[in-house]
């Protein structure tokens, strides 16, 4: 056997050992014959946690994905020692008997840790023949998965260690982001973390279209029947709350900074082709909207047209040359729009500026908004609308000002992520191709704008949108096609659709993409009065004027600057 | 049997080879135990006691039975005192480790004993020092005695024996058996239902 004191410098050589390497492959991963001395059992490990494995040259960091009993003599079988003498038993288990673990070996680090320079890389071979087998220290999570900082956000631990596990929230912001996971898993809670962490973070500025008004002004735990705090509570004015319903805002008690009002004239055709299947139109209904555009101008076409009573519509019908019945049908339908009191009709906005333009305003600042949608949260027609007009304008802004900072070589615009829930009514395969959130998923990064889509059917949601989702957060699924949809394209499936259907309903998340260096299932972050104070206490990072984020050394010389 | 006092000089090798030497006791069944420690020569090569014979010092005089009309066996040795001349106690021990520069090898040494070495039992403190490893289990599994198992057994006795304070040790023993004898369940739960 050999000695664990091979790697003498290391400060994990101290420890017990798990056991040694006896066999395995890069692609099934290694063999661990457990605890060759006996005093631990196979009972200790668990599917899901990290293993440091000490190399000859390097040390992996792989998770333990199997585990097996196995014996050197089959008769033991067939003639178990006998159950009343519980010496024999002893001895032989750990010796005849024993168990092994699988474990993926996911990241190659170098033997000594401590070297900044050095940074985990991915796997691309296998520790030798009876390498030791060490359970991952809190050290080792913190050189994969980073230490807490600026640009690190703690969302959660290990399942069944202490170590903090953070999320590389510059990664994170630069892809979209998916959240998934069964109705009641903790979506909400998984977003409020990460949506914390964005703000901490300070790399993003985030528009939040919150459908149940759970994000801004604090929301509701359902299960332990308490209320939970919001953005807004947390970070004051550095998250700007904007409301559709102003009456349902009184009601709450609660004062919001802005409230939407949206102007007819701001409604294009685009909208109506994606309000089709909430309003039930045909594709000639819904196309009809452009010929009305053309004969009513660009501003005034949705306000002219819903003016328009009975034979009117017949007459339109035929003057621009679409089918009378649809025209009637389109007019009927969004007369709808009509009961909303976001929507203003009134030639001259009561408001100088428009909405679009004051969330551009606050997100330019760095702040964060929150969109309420009070009691339409409950209208799909009314989120539909409302994210994507409001979505497709500010795209439009971001993308002018990128295309104009590369000309000129001005200020990027700061980056945005959007956060949608019910993603898959914007992105399911019929629409994604056309509405501005396939359009923001599909073209990545380009214009500094992402999204963060919340949903509990990922498998309605385009597979071309879903393979462009940088980071994948996913709760608790157990539909077949909904777990093949999230981990489509994700190397090892096979084993995380074991893991994540083994998920606790509550608190655990498997997460997995651009902002983890690997797979890890989390146990998440409470969020109680515990993290409320943690996450006010921290500073958010500074961003300086060319937009680079200030880092820990940075911190330090500006501070002792400050103080001299 | 008289009691062996520990270090004392028991006999001499009379045959020796690689793995195992024959030691002549001085005194008639005046032998260690099946399975106990002695050492000989200098520096020390230690052995476990596999073998015991007493027979005629001329293996062409056999032994004829004497005792119908005694009282008692020994009363026979006595009105025959010269069977102590004409009979001797001999034993086999296995060669288990040998010590070199204030070490214990628990390998075979490069050259076995000389004859005519002097034997003595091992004390405790030396059979504690020297089951600080149990490597020599091998040796002593593999030595191809007919009787390996009660050897083993008795050795391991001895040695938990020569431990009393530490009470963990019976199983570590148990282990160091059960990663020889991983592939032969029987013969390992044998051996493990007689330790004491």
């Amino acid at each position: 056997m050999r000695d664990n004191d091979i790697n003498g410098d290391s400060p994990l050589s101290e420890e017990q050992a798990l056991g040694l390497v006896v066999g395995g492959s890069l692609s099934q991963g290694v063999e661990i014959r457990l605890d060759p001395d006996g005093s631990a059992s196979v009972e200790d490990l668990k599917a899901g946690s990290f293993v440091t494995i000490h190399g000859t040259k390097n040390r992996f960091f792989g998770v333990v994905t199997d585990l097996t009993l196995e014996n050197a003599d089959p008769r033991i079988k067939h003639n178990p020692p006998p159950l009343n003498d519980k010496f024999i038993a002893e001895v032989v288990s750990g010796t005849v008997a024993y168990g092994t673990a699988e474990v993926i070996p996911h990241l190659t680090m170098p033997l000594i840790l401590g070297d900044p320079d050095v940074v985990p890389v991915s796997t691309k071979t296998i520790p030798s023949h009876f390498s030791p087998a060490y359970p991952a220290s809190d050290a080792d999570v913190e050189t994969v998965f980073g230490s807490e900082d600026d640009q690190h956000f703690w969302i959660g631990n290990p399942l069944d260690m202490q170590s903090k596990l953070c999320l590389n929230l510059e990664e994170l912001v630069k892809r979209s982001i998916g959240v998934f996971g069964k109705s009641g898993t903790g979506k909400t809670f998984l977003t409020r973390l990460l949506l914390v962490g964005i703000l901490q973070g300070n790399q993003a500025s985030s528009l939040i279209f919150d459908m149940h008004s759970e994000y801004g002004w604090g929301g509701q735990d359902t299960d332990r029947n308490t209320s939970v705090k919001g953005l807004k509570q947390l970070f004051g004015s550095r998250v700007t709350t904007f409301t559709l319903d102003q009456a349902q805002t009184r009601r709450r008690g609660i004062s919001t900074d802005e409230v939407v009002n949206i102007n007819y004239s701001e409604i294009e055709p685009e909208d109506i082709e994606l309000l089709r299947e909430t309003l039930n139109l045909s594709e000639v209904a819904g196309s009809s909207a452009y010929n009305l555009q053309h004969r009513f101008g660009q501003k005034e076409w949705l306000k002219e047209f819903l003016a328009l009573r009975g034979s009117d519509i017949n007459e339109l019908a035929v003057e621009i040359g679409v089918n009378p019945q649809a025209l009637s049908t389109l007019h009927n339908r969004l007369r709808r729009l009509e009961r909303y009191n976001f929507l203003d009709a009134s030639p001259n906005s009561r408001v100088s500026e428009d909405t679009t333009d004051k969330i551009i305003h606050h997100l330019e600042r760095g702040n964060h908004v929150v969109l309420e949608f009070g009691d339409y949260g409950n209208d799909l027609t009314a989120y539909i609308l409302v994210s994507n007009l409001l979505s497709r304008r500010i795209h439009e802004r971001y993308v002018s000002q990128t295309d104009s900072a590369e000309g000129n070589g001005g200020k990027k615009p700061r980056p945005l992520v959007i956060v949608i829930e019910e993603a898959h009514k914007f992105l399911h395969p019929g629409v994604a191709s056309q509405t501005i959130f396939g359009i923001i998923a599909r073209e990545l990064r380009k214009y500094s704008v992402t999204l963060m889509v919340i949903d509990q059917r990922p498998s309605a949601i385009d597979q071309e949108v879903m393979s462009q989702l940088g980071t994948r957060l996913t709760c608790l699924l157990d539909n077949e096609r909904d777990v093949e949809a999230v981990l489509s394209g994700t190397s090892g499936s096979r084993q995380l659709r074991g893991v994540l259907s083994r998920l606790e309903p509550k608190q655990q998340a498997l997460m997995f993409g651009h902002a983890l260096p690997m797979p890890v299932v989390v146990h998440t972050r409470g969020y109680d009065e515990k993290f409320y104070s943690e996450v006010t206490q921290r500073q958010p990072a500074k961003v300086d004027d060319q937009g680079r984020i200030e880092t820990a050394q940075d911190r330090l010389e500006r501070e002792i600057n400050e103080l001299f | 049997m008289e009691q062996l006092a520990g270090n004392d000089r028991i006999g001499e090798v009379i045959e020796s080879s690689t793995t195992a030497f024959i030691v002549q006791s001085y005194r008639l069944y005046n032998t260690p135990p099946l399975g106990s420690f002695i050492q000989t020569g200098s520096p020390s090569i230690f052995g476990v006691v596999c073998k015991i014979t007493t027979e005629p010092l001329d293996p062409t005089r056999p032994i004829i039975a004497r005792g119908e009309g005694a009282d008692s066996e020994e009363q026979l040795y006595k009105d025959n005192p010269q069977l102590s001349r004409l009979l001797t106690s001999r034993f086999e021990a296995l060669i288990v480790g040998h010590r070199s520069a204030e070490q214990i090898n628990h390998h075979l040494p490069a050259l076995p004993p000389r004859v005519h070495s002097f034997v003595t039992s091992c004390s405790e403190a030396e059979v504690s020092d020297f089951s600080n490893h149990l490597d020599f289990i091998h040796l002593l599994l593999n030595s191809g005695s007919v009787v390996t198992e009660e050897t083993v057994l008795a050795c391991m006795n001895q040695l938990i024996h020569a431990q009393p304070l530490n009470p963990g040790f019976r199983t570590t023993v148990g282990r160091a058996l059960a990663k020889e004898l991983s592939s032969d369940i029987r013969q390992l739960t044998s051996i493990l239902r007689s330790l004491t």
